[in-house]
């Protein structure tokens, strides 16, 4: 019998964070994360977790602290979300290459100025070389059921690496949803007991975490690291295989909706694609051939799955929901573009930046892109889109 | 440089996994600039044991009698805290070799 709930993206994240129950939390709050730890907390004041939470002074000092748990050798979890996130960005390398598999939750956020609280992924793009796994969700369901499977995905021997639960800001973790839940027990059998690896309170067995590493090692300490994310990508498919049969919950890498005989398909990742969904039932209806593309591993990215899926399509447009000021297109369309370069019948692509700073993005918007699709020449060269602003 | 390890066969991350090594870690390689003991000055007082930040002053039966020159990196710390000029820093290769 499975057990729902009413919950808001944020309190999935922090009921799946009560059950993961990990040894130390360390955060700070900032909108549009706030709700998830403050959901926390009242988990902890009332005894339901062992957990050892940390209110830090800021976010540099919150993913600090996690370094140092984790180092330790503790299960931990933090969240935070833009300017949070870009405060503590010299720890969150750091994280990633002391090979510590912290979960962080982040609530995405239009990054500052001018100042934004509203949901775009210029945070999490903006650590995406940071050595992070990085899973973009698409509902309240995907934020609970990414956090208990990223503690799998970053604890696996051949990864040891920190994973990013993505959610779009307020969109996801303020809404409401019905979630369907595990029980305690069951989320404790499926991320097992922690094994840490190299703790330093194992003092029978010392060592020594960030000495000083120069021109003789480092590039072979990030070349590991290279290794680490190259393995993450089966570790990521084979952890979603089985969560999916312990659940019945259909996860992988990649979500393709009607891509089998599509001529056309976005590209996109999160929230939008629900919305790109509602709007491929209505052309589907009307008998077009379209299809979407639902992006949930970002890093490692799946060149070759996403090769798989887009190969003899005609047309593509890649949903970016942040810029990357200067370079060719968005993140999300530089690296499928780049994918499909070696693919001999490879779809034209274009790309849409839409919704910075939370800008709505509708139906008909996403309906017009379609149409731009279905009805584009053969030979269409690639172009970068301004969605949604006024001015073009 | 040939015993230098590829990355498959070191500790990610760049752990140490092994305790008080300092000791295989050879600081000599730095220096520039080498001591010259001068043992007619010398009263060894010990100032100079005491003051060097890598240990590399060599003391036997009570005296102060040579700098371990696989550690020393010719700071020049002995040569300015010594009281009574037994010490002086002279070029590597230049002088007194």
């Amino acid at each position: 019998m499975v057990r729902s709930m009413a919950l808001t993206g944020n309190f999935a994240a922090a009921y799946s964070t009560k059950q993961i129950n990990p040894h130390v939390v360390a955060a700070y709050p900032i909108t549009p994360q706030t709700t998830m730890m403050e959901k926390f907390s009242e988990y902890v004041a009332n005894g339901e977790v062992d957990t050892e939470l940390i209110c830090v002074e800021s976010e540099h000092s919150a993913m600090s602290a996690c370094v140092g748990a984790s180092a330790a050798g503790g299960r931990v979890i933090t969240s935070t979300a833009a300017n949070g996130l870009a405060l503590m960005f010299e720890i969150v390398y750091i994280a990633a290459s002391n090979r510590l598999p912290i979960i962080m939750c982040v609530m995405n956020r239009a990054l500052s100025a001018p100042i934004n609280i509203h949901g775009d992924h210029s945070d999490s793009m903006g650590c995406r070389d940071s050595g992070w796994i990085q899973i973009y969700n698409e509902n309240a369901q995907e934020v609970y059921d990414t956090t208990i499977m990223g503690v799998r995905i970053g604890e696996h021997k051949d990864v040891r690496l920190p994973v990013m639960v993505n959610l779009d800001g307020f969109i996801t973790s303020h809404k409401i949803e019905k979630v369907d839940v595990l029980e305690d027990d069951e989320v404790q059998k499926f991320i097992g007991e922690y094994k840490p690896v190299y703790p330093l309170l194992d003092t029978d067995n010392p060592v020594t975490y960030g000495p000083l590493d120069l021109t003789d090692y480092y590039f072979e300490h990030k070349r590991q690291q290279v290794e680490a994310m190259k393995k993450a990508l089966p570790v990521v498919k084979k952890v979603s295989k089985e969560y999916s049969n312990f659940t019945g919950r259909q996860y992988d890498i990649l979500e393709p909706y009607h891509l089998d005989d599509a001529d056309c398909a976005i590209v996109t990742m999160s929230s939008t694609a629900g919305t790109t969904k509602h709007v491929v039932d209505k052309l589907r209806a009307e008998g077009k051939k379209v299809g979407m593309l639902k992006v949930r591993l970002f890093r490692p990215f799946p060149a070759e799955d996403i090769r798989e899926q887009l190969a003899g399509m005609k047309q593509v447009a890649v949903l970016d929901r942040s810029e990357s000021f200067g370079a060719y297109g968005g993140p999300l369309y530089s690296e499928v573009r780049n994918a499909m370069y070696d693919v001999d019948d490879k779809p034209n692509i274009v790309d849409y930046i839409f919704g910075l700073g939370g800008r709505d993005i509708n139906a008909v918007n996403i309906e017009n892109i379609f149409n731009r699709l279905m009805s584009a020449p053969a030979k269409m060269p690639g172009d970068v889109n301004y969605l949604g602003v006024r001015g073009d | 440089m040939s015993d230098e390890k590829t990355w498959k066969e070191i500790p990610w991350g760049g752990l140490i996994l092994d305790a008080g090594n300092a000791a295989e870690y050879h600081t000599g390689d730095w220096r520039t600039e080498r001591p010259v003991h001068i043992m007619d000055n010398c009263k060894h007082c010990m100032y100079c044991w005491i003051c060097c930040p890598d240990s590399a002053i060599i003391v036997e039966d009570k005296k102060m009698v040579g700098v371990d020159f696989n550690y020393c990196k010719g700071c020049g710390i002995c040569e300015n805290v010594c009281p009574f000029n037994a010490i002086k820093m002279v070029i590597e290769g230049q002088e007194g070799d």
